[in-house]
């Protein structure tokens, strides 16, 4: 992974003390709230219910062991325990002291960690698939990219302030693991007929009020363009997005008003100004991130090792969580392990510093001291040989990661809601819980098979809910939390944005709505359909007939 | 005269800025003071304004087209660039837009919403004079200059990104 040098260092380093330096300001009435407010957004600091809330980033999902046994200091010294993963590959720290941040911040920059852009009208944190450098379907290892725009983005000084917040995924496999179509700009590693490396470029993608699957603008930007095309976009953004109302500003909107032909023109134009500049990359710039991203020393061994599948034909429970809980590994005899944070009871995305000193451990012990936070909110061990894998699953069983859940209905991709968060119009963890509790038969839920459960507390849609197979929608209606519901939704290289069913629902009534999906898809489905393709096939009516029949 | 930060240093100036009243309407401007002008009144009548005793400038607010100020570059005395508030980033392109595309070489101005905070991203796209907001020192704002010693991208100031530095040093 990357590592920081001197200069790295010294750039976090003045960024905890401008902080540090402004916090003292707003306390001292030398910032106003009006003026602090962009300042501490830009670092990654809210103001919510009960406390602040830190923002740390997690740069494209890489997290060395010790920095996770730094989060778990500051979750044990600043905190109450544990924090929270985020859909940005971010994690959350929900109650820290205004006055200590700068002294969080300054403990983060010790182990190369910061909160810079975490938050506010500016390039957020880069995201990226969680199995990059991993994954079996791996067409190009986008991570060296992920660096060069994560450098590029950090404290650009003609992009501060934005019209709205602005957020960058990168994808190098087969199948779009990262959500790209659904960023502001989404990048596609590709190779071209000639055999050169580049880029296919998605813009205008994005959730929240206006859910837009975002549009190619380019089908192939050749990699040392990467920099000044990413300029000539934001400088057209930063000149002629709007800022007269915050849920029209995002790109998306521009795109939508200019078209994507007049945009791209517009795009077009600013970037001849800019390519062949001083920003475009050589390949010996490009050579020098990827150098970052090699292969650990990866021991030849065979596939499926008999200490492997022995356990399987023994253990059904191990086999279960084998089949849900890793992924195939590129290198032969290693599988990724994905730390389900999903356990029923626990909100989504919920990590104690407990939690994360034993998969620090886990991560040194086997593998090589590297994790990965994938954007669905779970922690994820990349190199793990086939042959650890029943201790492994063993100790992850014995620190509540081992519900074997992932991918399925019980796999929440959820917002922390109205609990902690000011913005949200209901409550999102109370409902997540009982829709857990609800399918908690694994039988039932193994037998329901793939399904992307998306929930947000509000508009903003940090849940991701349009994307979801099952999305819910926290609403407000006359101070009442009410729940809306969409089917048909997907993520990856087919995005689509889910359609409202119907009315929403009461709390209390989500489950029992749920269920009755569930049991129209199991009447319907054909052999081996998942959920999404029976949605797709039978459309929403009969869905709608059984969910909102008077007598049933 | 009021006191502005240019090229490191505070200093005494007598530049008036000309903005429109609540209703609209622009003061009169004696003759013979120097006086920046907004971008529309300039090329209204781009004439009278050179005619006159003192000296005129112009300033863009942040939906003004710089290439409307190209051909005027390089005889004006000052151009500068207005920040309603400090959270509209548009004038940062502007700024950019008339170093590097126009290649404006003369004083270059932030106005408005500006303040030490502000001082190091607006340097760095190429103004060298600041104009500090009332209510906030402006001594103490020469501070902002030195807030990073370094950054990654290519800016006005130092066009050669970080990443070529690195790798060629090596």
């Amino acid at each position: 992974m990357y590592r920081y040098d001197e200069v790295d260092h010294r750039i976090v380093r003045e960024r905890v003390e401008q902080f540090r330096d402004q916090t003292q300001r707003f306390l001292s009435g030398a910032l106003t709230e009006d003026e602090f407010r962009p300042l501490r957004l830009m670092n990654g600091l809210y103001v919510q219910r009960h406390a602040p809330m830190l923002r740390v980033a997690i740069p494209y999902g890489h997290l060395s062991s010790r920095q996770l046994r730094k989060l778990a200091h500051i979750a044990r010294t600043y905190d109450k325990n544990y924090a929270h993963f985020t859909t940005r590959q971010n994690i959350q720290f929900n109650w820290p002291e205004l006055a200590r941040v700068p002294d969080i911040l300054a403990e983060l920059a010790e182990v190369e960690m910061h909160a810079i852009q975490t938050s506010g009208n500016c390039v957020r944190n880069t995201t990226t698939d969680a199995f990059a450098g991993v994954a079996q379907d791996e067409l190009l290892d986008p991570r060296a990219y992920c660096e060069i725009i994560r450098q590029w983005s950090t404290l650009h000084p003609e992009f501060a302030f934005l019209p709205r917040k602005f957020k960058i995924a990168v994808s190098g496999s087969l199948e779009d693991r990262a959500a790209t179509q659904v960023h502001d700009i989404g990048l596609h590693v590709v190779r071209n007929e000639a055999g050169e490396v580049g880029f296919k470029v998605i813009v205008g993608g994005g959730l929240g009020r206006t859910p837009i699957v975002g549009e190619v603008v380019k089908e192939f930007l050749p990699t040392r363009h990467l920099l000044t095309y990413l300029d000539a976009v934001l400088r057209v953004y930063n000149r002629f997005g709007r800022r007269d109302n915050k849920y029209k500003a995002r790109i998306k909107i521009l795109v939508k008003a200019m078209t994507v032909a007049g945009f791209a023109a517009k795009v077009e134009d600013e970037w001849l100004h800019l390519k062949d500049g001083p920003s475009t990359l050589r390949d010996v710039d490009v050579a020098h991130y990827a150098s970052y991203f090699t292969d650990p020393a990866y021991d030849v061994l065979p596939s499926n090792p008999a200490e492997l599948t022995e356990k399987l034909a023994a253990e059904p429970a191990f086999a279960r969580w084998l089949e849900r809980n890793t992924r195939p590994h590129k290198q032969a005899g290693y599988r990724s392990v994905v730390l389900s944070l999903k356990k029923t009871g626990v909100p989504p995305g919920d990590i104690t510093a407990d939690q994360m000193d034993a998969a620090a451990d886990w991560a040194d012990r086997f593998g090589y001291g590297e994790l990965r936070v994938a954007h669905e909110q779970n922690l994820i061990l990349p190199d793990v040989r086939e042959r650890d894998l029943y201790e492994v699953w063993q100790l992850a069983k014995s620190q509540g990661f081992a519900t074997p859940n992932v991918g399925l209905l019980t796999d929440i991709i959820c917002c922390p809601g109205g609990d902690f968060c000011s913005l949200a119009n209901a409550r999102s963890i109370p409902v997540a819980e009982a829709i857990q509790t609800r399918f908690d038969d694994l039988d039932y839920l193994f037998d329901l098979g793939e399904i992307d459960c998306n929930f947000s507390g509000c508009m903003n849609a940090c849940g991701h809910h349009h994307i979801g197979n099952i999305g819910i929608l926290g609403v407000d209606k006359n101070g009442e939390e009410w729940y809306q519901i969409t089917l048909g939704g997907s993520q990856g290289s087919h995005t689509t944005i889910g359609k409202v069913i119907g009315p929403s629902f009461a709390q209390a009534d989500v489950p029992l709505a749920f269920e009755k999906i569930m049991t129209v898809y199991l009447e319907q489905r054909t052999n081996g359909e998942r959920f999404i393709e029976t949605v797709r096939r039978i459309g929403l009516d009969p869905f709608k007939e059984r969910v909102y029949a008077k007598h049933h | 005269m009021r006191s502005i930060i240019k090229d490191g240093q505070v200093t005494q100036d007598s530049w008036q800025v000309l903005r429109a009243d609540a209703q609209g309407q622009y003061p009169q401007v004696a003759a013979d003071v120097d006086v920046i002008v907004p971008l529309g009144l300039w090329l209204a009548d781009k004439a009278a304004w050179q005619n006159r005793l003192g000296k005129t400038a112009v300033w863009l607010a942040p939906d003004d087209d710089p290439a409307l100020l190209a051909a005027d570059l390089s005889s004006l005395p000052l151009v500068a660039v207005d920040f309603p508030a400090f959270t509209d980033g548009r004038g940062y392109s502007l700024g950019r837009l008339l170093r590097e595309r126009y290649s404006y070489a003369g004083e270059l101005r932030a106005l408005g919403d500006v303040w030490v905070d502000l001082l190091h991203y607006l340097w760095q796209v190429g103004f060298n004079a600041f104009e500090i907001k009332d209510g906030k020192d402006t001594d103490t704002a020469l501070a902002g200059y030195d807030t990073f010693t370094e950054r990654y991208q290519s800016t006005q100031r130092e066009p050669v990104p970080l990443f070529r530095r690195r790798v060629t040093s090596q």
